[in-house]
C-alpha cells in the first residue's frame, strides 16, 4: 500500500540573508518514492537544518545529504559543514561519512580516449605481447636445453600425471572429432568424385588430407582448447595463490618445474595423438567408402598407395611443434595472469586464441616452405 | 645483515615508497609497519629479490643482492626461509609434502629423516598429524601456519614473514610469536616479519621499520616499545597507540 503524501520524502532549500536552510520532510526509505526536491539550487552547504516534520529514515537520507555537501563544499576545505538541526542520531551518521576525506587519487577519472588513442595503445599491446612471447619460448628453450644436460629439476610424479592428462584422457575427443572429419572430407569428396566415377580416389583424398593437414591441425587445435586452457587455468590459479613466487624463493626454477613437463609431455603426446588421428580419420573416410561400395580392402589398399612415408613424416613433424606452441602459450598466459578469478578466466582464453593463432600461421608457413622445397 | 640504502619502490610510474635507508641488524626481530597499502608487503619481496627496485640497493652481509644477476642469486635465496600472506602451500602437494620438497632439494638426508623433521617443523607450528592433508582441506589459518613450517624447514639464517598474525587466533597468535622468539635465541635468525598486530609487534620486535603512507616514505626506526611514547612523528605514535596519541611525544629516556 503506498505511503499517503504527507509522508512523501522532501527537501527544500530556502535563502534568507546569507543563511542557508534546508527543510528535510517526510518518510525518506529505499523502498519509497525519489524525494522531491524544492527551492532554487545552493551554492553553499546549509548553516542549518529544519527537521520538524521528519517521519521515519534509512540510509538514502544520509547518502542524499553526503552527496549534496560534497557537491558544494571545495575540496580539500578544512572546516567541518554545520550539521545542527539533524536528529542526533542521523548527526553521528554524518560525522562517520565525513570523517575520512575522500581520496582524490583513488577515484579513477574516466578517461575517452580517442580512436587514435585506443589504436596506438593497441598496438603497443600487440608489440609487447609479441616480445614477451618470444621472451618466453626462449626461457622454454634454456629449460628443455637444461634437461638435456641433466640439469632440469620438477617432480616426476607431476610429469606422468601430465602425461597421462594429455595423451591418454585425450583419445575419446580426439577419436570422435578425426573420426568424423574424416567421414565428412569423404563424404563431400564423394559428391564430386562419383560424377566422374572417380569414387575410389576419395581414399586418395581422405588419407593425403588428414596425413598432411587435418590430423595435424585439428588434433592440435582440440588440443588447445583441452590442454592448453588447463595449462593456462592451472598456472593462474597458481600464481594468484603466490605458489609460484613461493617456488622462486624455495631456490625452484618455476620454468623447469612448471613449463618443461608440460612441454616434453606435449612434444611426447601430439605425434602420437596425429598419428592415431590420421587413422582414424582414414576408417571415417572407410566407412563412407563402404557406403559407395568400396570394399575396405580395396580402399585401404588404395590409401596406402596414395599416403607415402614423407606426407606421413611431415604430418608429424608439424605436430612437434604444434606441441611447443600450446605448451608456450598455455603456460605463458597463466604465469602472467591477474590476481582475480577473473583473470584466469582471462588467461584461459588468451591462451587459447593464441595458441590456435600461433598454429595455424605456423602451419601456412611450413606449406609455404614445404612448396618450395618441392617435398 | 641486511642493509637498505636509497631504495625506491614504484608500480610503473606509480611511486610506492621513495629513499628508504635502514639497516636489519643480526638476530633482530624486525617489524615492517604502516598504514594499509603504504608497500609493507612490496618492500618485502623486494627484499627476496621478487621485484628489482627503480632506485636504491639492497646488501646482505655486505653483498650487493641489487646488483648480483638473477641466475647467481641462489646463494643469497637458500638462506631465506619466506612465508606467505595466505601460505601460498602448493596446493597439488599434501603438508608433509610441501615441507619436504626444499629438504629434497637442498639437503642428502634419506627419506626417513626428512619424514621426522617434518613432523618436527609441523609439531612446532602446532599442526601435528596434518601431514597428509591438502592445503585445500584445511582452513585459512592452518595454512598459514603450515607456510610458517615451510620457511622453517632447512633453519634459515633469515626468515621472512608476510601478515603471520593476520586471521591467528589470540592464543595462536602468542603460540606463534614464542616460536618467533625461540628460534631467534636458538638459531640464531634474523626475522623480518610483515604485521599490524600490535600485541605481537610490542611483544617480540626490536627494531622496526614505519612506512608512512602520506609522504610516502620512512616515518620513523627503531623498537617499537620506544616510538610509541617517543617518537617524533605523530603519524607513528598514533599507529601504535591505535588513535590515541598526543600531540606531543615525551621525551626520550637518558
Amino acid at each position: 500500500m503506498p505511503p499517503d503524501d504527507s509522508a512523501a520524502p522532501r527537501a527544500r532549500w530556502t535563502h534568507a540573508g546569507g543563511a542557508v536552510t534546508l527543510e528535510l520532510s517526510g518518510d525518506w526509505l529505499q523502498g519509497g518514492v525519489a524525494p522531491e526536491i524544492q527551492g532554487d539550487g545552493p551554492k553553499s552547504p546549509p548553516t542549518a537544518y529544519q527537521t520538524g516534520s521528519l517521519g521515519r529514515f534509512d540510509s538514502t537520507l544520509p547518502a542524499f545529504l553526503l552527496a549534496q555537501l560534497r557537491s558544494l563544499i571545495p575540496e580539500k576545505s578544512t572546516p567541518k559543514p554545520s550539521l545542527s538541526g539533524l536528529p542526533p542520531n542521523l548527526v553521528g551518521l554524518m560525522e562517520l561519512a565525513l570523517a575520512v576525506p575522500e581520496e582524490s587519487e583513488a577515484a579513477n577519472k574516466p578517461s575517452n580516449p580517442s580512436e587514435i588513442k585506443k589504436l596506438g595503445k593497441f598496438s603497443l599491446r600487440l608489440w609487447s605481447n609479441v616480445l614477451s612471447i618470444a621472451e618466453f619460448t626462449g626461457q622454454a628453450m634454456l629449460s628443455l636445453g637444461r634437461f638435456f644436460r641433466g640439469k632440469a629439476r620438477f617432480r616426476s610424479r607431476d610429469f606422468w600425471q601430465i602425461l597421462q592428462e594429455c595423451g591418454v584422457n585425450a583419445l575419446p575427443i580426439v577419436s570422435l572429432i578425426s573420426f568424423l572429419i574424416g567421414l565428412i572430407l569423404a563424404f563431400v569428396g564423394n559428391v564430386q568424385l562419383a560424377s566422374f566415377g572417380a569414387s575410389l580416389y576419395v581414399a586418395d583424398l581422405v588419407g593425403i588430407a588428414m596425413v598432411r593437414e587435418m590430423g595435424v591441425v585439428m588434433t592440435a587445435i582440440i588440443m588447445s582448447g583441452r590442454t592448453g586452457a588447463a595449462f593456462a587455468a592451472q598456472l593462474g590459479s597458481m600464481n594468484a595463490n603466490e605458489e609460484i613466487d613461493a617456488l622462486r624463493t624455495f631456490g625452484f626454477n618455476p620454468f623447469d618445474f612448471l613449463v618443461l613437463p608440460r612441454m616434453l609431455a606435449l612434444i611426447l603426446m601430439m605425434p602420437l595423438l596425429t598419428l592415431y588421428a590420421n587413422l582414424v580419420g582414414i576408417l571415417g573416410g572407410m566407412i563412407v567408402g563402404a557406403a559407395v561400395d568400396i570394399p575396405p580392402v580395396l580402399y585401404w589398399n588404395e590409401t596406402l598407395e596414395a599416403v607415402d612415408l614423407t606426407n606421413c613424416f611431415l604430418g608429424v613433424f608439424k605436430s612437434v611443434f604444434f606441441g611447443v606452441i600450446i605448451a608456450v602459450c598455455g603456460c605463458l598466459q597463466g604465469m602472467h595472469a591477474g590476481n582475480s578469478s577473473a583473470a584466469v578466466g582471462e588467461a584461459t582464453t588468451r591462451a587459447v586464441v593464441a595458441s590456435i593463432t600461433g598454429i595455424i600461421v605456423l602451419d601456412s608457413a611450413f606449406a609455404a616452405i614445404f612448396t618450395i622445397l618441392d617435398i | 645483515m641486511i642493509s637498505v640504502r636509497d631504495l625506491t619502490m614504484a608500480y610503473g610510474s606509480f611511486v610506492v615508497m621513495h629513499d628508504l635507508n635502514f639497516e636489519i641488524a643480526e638476530k633482530d626481530i624486525f617489524v615492517i609497519m604502516g598504514g594499509s597499502g603504504c608497500g609493507k608487503s612490496t618492500l618485502l619481496r623486494h627484499l627476496i629479490g621478487l621485484r628489482e627496485p627503480a632506485k636504491g640497493e639492497i646488501f646482505y652481509q655486505g653483498e650487493n643482492f641489487t646488483t648480483t644477476p638473477l641466475e647467481k642469486r641462489g646463494e643469497f635465496i637458500r638462506r631465506f626461509g619466506v612465508m606467505y600472506q595466505s601460505g601460498a602451500l602448493w596446493s597439488s602437494l599434501t603438508l608433509a609434502e610441501n615441507i619436504a620438497m626444499p629438504l629434497e632439494e637442498n639437503t642428502q638426508l634419506n627419506a626417513k629423516a626428512i619424514n621426522e623433521l617434518v613432523s618436527y617443523k609441523l609439531a612446532l607450528v602446532g599442526l601435528s598429524g596434518y601431514e597428509d592433508y591438502y592445503p585445500a582441506q584445511i582452513s585459512g589459518g592452518m595454512n598459514k601456519r603450515a607456510g610458517i613450517a615451510r620457511a622453517m624447514a632447512l633453519d634459515p639464517e633469515i626468515l621472512f614473514l608476510d601478515e603471520p598474525g593476520a586471521g591467528l587466533d589470540p592464543l595462536s597468535s602468542r603460540r606463534l610469536d614464542d616460536l618467533i622468539l625461540r628460534l631467534r635465541d636458538s638459531l640464531g635468525s634474523t626475522v623480518v616479519i610483515v604485521t599490524h598486530e600490535l600485541a605481537s609487534i610490542f611483544a617480540i620486535a626490536n627494531n622496526s621499520i614505519f612506512l608512512d603512507t602520506v609522504t610516502r616514505t620512512q616515518g620513523a626506526t627503531g623498537n617499537p616499545n620506544n616510538l610509541r611514547d617517543h617518537s617524533e612523528n605523530l603519524a607513528v605514535r598514533n599507529f601504535l597507540q591505535r588513535g590515541e596519541a598526543e600531540s606531543h611525544a615525551s621525551p626520550s629516556p637518558p
